[in-house]
């Protein structure tokens, strides 16, 4: 019976597709609306990340992430390395600026002051330069998007003098870094360098980075860190989550996607369950005269079931395989998707809801076909 | 005669229904009895019952009151489940709006009842053709039913009904959508094609012009049977 049941559906090429694109069109919504959301959330933690060599960051106790985080006094940093268990640990400059560029336009950047004598904190993969470019005067490398962002495509940045607050930088090297959430510029410069850039009073070393000793977690270190300075200490993995959880709790971000995943389910399970009832009306007879014939009521659910995964199963391979292609191809194309990848929890959840979708769907048409008495077939 | 044995008894049949708080009984004790090997019509205003009965005798709806047996099985005694799997394996139909599978070809809506009773598809589907060949129409066995005339798909329904041979046969106004021409081709092919000394064939009819082909009509008026014959009573 089931190829009678699939041959049913497949047959009526207008309600077929119709039930297709309801759910590859619930699943491409939801699926890719929701990797976005992970990803971009996920750039609050790319600061921390894109410095893999330090597991540990320690910071004043009201700051709360990478660009959220109130400056300490230059004595924190040998307090801190005096800490048992604290294996080295290096100053970290993050600040806000603006620059100008030959062409006169004005740009928001963050500027990172790494360690000038290990310059820990400059992320490692160069697309062009070299780290000891950085030793070069008023010398600063800038990030790929950022690149992308203030130049035209094509255009070589490499030597190009930019007024950074009122002051003369050089761009000296491109480096290949996740964007943040903001998708910043970000120059990256000596410390002693970012000093100068960024006026400001006495305190302006807004982290410490550190790593632990060996045979020490960077929990157990933490933990000692905060009880002998008072500073705030936390592992890479902490940290990472704290930026992530600062824009869950202060944008709307998570309630607009929730409203637009939401509204991919409510649109596909309304276009779903419409055409499935018009389906099913449209062969109410025949399910009824397949009922007199002597087709019982537990295999009339198997035809709907079968009909039900038919659909379910192709449009979600289809909704599935459109949201990875786009996201893989904008993580290839554009630098507002740089980084973006699908997390396998996505297609499961995504599944999740198509099969919820189904089977509310499913169980409406289902219920008039059950309903149908095999007398009514000779009304 | 010996092949004209009783098949069907049908014993007191009441059926109401409910329509608002009050109940209408439409047949009001029904007795008959219906032999094989015979084409029996049921006859009679529109009003009268027919549909009803017919349905009863098929076991498609149950009776307010009475019994029906079919082949000796009082059927409204089986359960549910195996009064549908009686219906399968003894029962054919041929509903008056031919009620096919339009996404189907006439071959594979003519398997249909084996398809249900687990046969695998290509050995049905031959056995669908085999029978569209015996009704005329194997050249439209593979086309949709919207690619056939009204008599042609009545014809697929016809072998729909006969394909897994069942020892029944019932119809309700096989013929009123079709003009009277084909009318009366269908009811010749169906009185050659589905009678046998077997098999018992009901047919519900309004329809005057094919009053000839029967063997045994019987009347019906406001819900009790008024005539029992060869032929139409005269007034
Ligand atoms: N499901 C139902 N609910 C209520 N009343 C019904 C139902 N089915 C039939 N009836 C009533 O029972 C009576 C007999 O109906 P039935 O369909 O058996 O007549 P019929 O002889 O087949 O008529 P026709 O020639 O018009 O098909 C009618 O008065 C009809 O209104
Ligand atoms: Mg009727």
């Amino acid at each position: 019976m089931t190829w009678i049941a699939i041959r049913m559906l497949t047959g009526d090429r207008q309600k077929f597709f119709g039930l297709l694109f309801g759910v590859a069109f619930s699943a491409l919504l939801i699926s890719q609306q929701l990797t976005i959301f992970i990803n971009l959330i996920e750039r609050g933690a790319t600061a921390v990340y894109n410095i893999p060599t330090a597991n540990i960051w320690v910071m004043d106790p009201v700051s709360r992430t990478p660009d959220v985080a109130l400056p300490m006094p230059p004595t924190a940093l040998d307090k801190v390395r005096s800490v048992n268990g604290v294996e080295w640990a290096s100053p970290l400059l993050r600040s806000g600026a603006t620059v100008r560029t030959p062409e006169g336009d004005l740009e928001g950047v963050t500027v990172v002051g790494v360690d000038d004598a290990t310059l820990i904190g400059l992320p490692k993969k160069f697309i062009q330069g070299s780290r000891e470019a950085l030793y070069e005067p008023d010398a600063v490398i800038i990030d790929s998007v950022g690149a992308a962002k203030l130049f035209p495509e094509g255009f070589d940045p490499i030597g190009v003098r930019l007024e950074l607050n009122d002051r003369r930088a050089v761009i000296r090297g491109i480096v290949d870094v996740d964007p943040s959430f903001t998708s910043q510029v970000i120059l990256y410069t000596r410390y002693s360098n970012a000093l100068a850039f960024v006026p400001g009073t006495r305190n302006r070393m807004s982290f410490i980075l550190a790593s632990a000793s060996d045979g020490l977690t960077a929990k157990q270190v933490t933990t000692r860190i905060t009880e002998a300075t008072g500073l705030k200490a936390r592992t890479r993995e902490e940290f990472a989550r704290d930026g992530v959880d600062f824009i869950i709790e202060n944008t709307g971000i998570p309630v607009n996607f929730g409203i637009t995943v939401a509204l991919g389910f409510i649109v596909g399970v309304a276009i779903v369950g419409l055409t499935f009832s018009l389906f099913i009306r449209d062969n109410i007879k025949q399910f009824g005269a397949l009922k007199a014939i002597g087709v019982t009521n537990n295999k009339i659910r198997m035809m709907v079931a079968a009909q039900a995964l038919l659909v379910g199963l192709v449009g979600y391979g289809i909704g599935i395989l459109l949201a990875a292609i786009f996201i893989a191809s904008g993580a290839a194309n554009s630098p507002d998707f740089k980084g973006f990848y699908t997390p396998w929890e996505i297609p499961v959840l995504t599944a999740f809801v198509v099969i919820t979708m189904i089977l509310i769907t499913g169980w409406l048409a289902l219920r008039s076909v059950l309903k149908t008495e095999p007398a009514e077939v000779f009304r | 005669m010996s092949d004209k044995r009783t098949a069907i008894t049908i014993n007191g049949i009441v059926k109401e229904f409910s329509a608002g708080s009050q109940m209408i009984r439409v047949l009001h004790g029904i007795d008959a009895e219906i032999r094989s090997g015979e084409l029996t019509y049921l006859v009679g205003e529109s009003g009268s019952g027919k549909t009803t009965m017919i349905s009863i005798i098929a076991g498609i709806l149950y009776p307010t009151d009475g019994s029906v047996s079919v082949f000796g099985q009082d059927i409204y005694s089986l359960s549910d489940n195996d009064l549908v799997r009686f219906r399968l394996s003894n029962i054919g139909f041929i509903f008056q709006q031919y009620n096919l599978i339009p996404t189907l070809t006439a071959a594979e809506n003519a398997s249909v009842p084996l398809v249900a009773a687990g046969m695998k598809r290509d050995e049905a589907v031959e056995r669908g053709r085999a029978m569209l060949d015996k009704l005329n129409i194997a050249d439209q066995a593979d086309k949709l039913p919207r690619q056939l005339s009204g008599g042609q798909q009545q014809r697929v329904a016809i072998a729909r009904a006969l394909v897994h041979e069942p020892r029944l046969v019932v119809c309700d106004e096989p013929t009123a959508a079709l003009d009277a021409k084909s009318g009366r081709r269908v009811m010749d092919l169906l009185r050659e094609v589905a009678l046998a000394p077997e098999r018992t064939v009901i047919i519900v009819t309004h329809d005057n012009r094919i009053f000839d082909l029967a063997d045994r009509i019987l009347v019906m008026e406001d819900g009790r049977i008024t005539h029992d014959g060869e032929e139409m009573p005269d007034h």
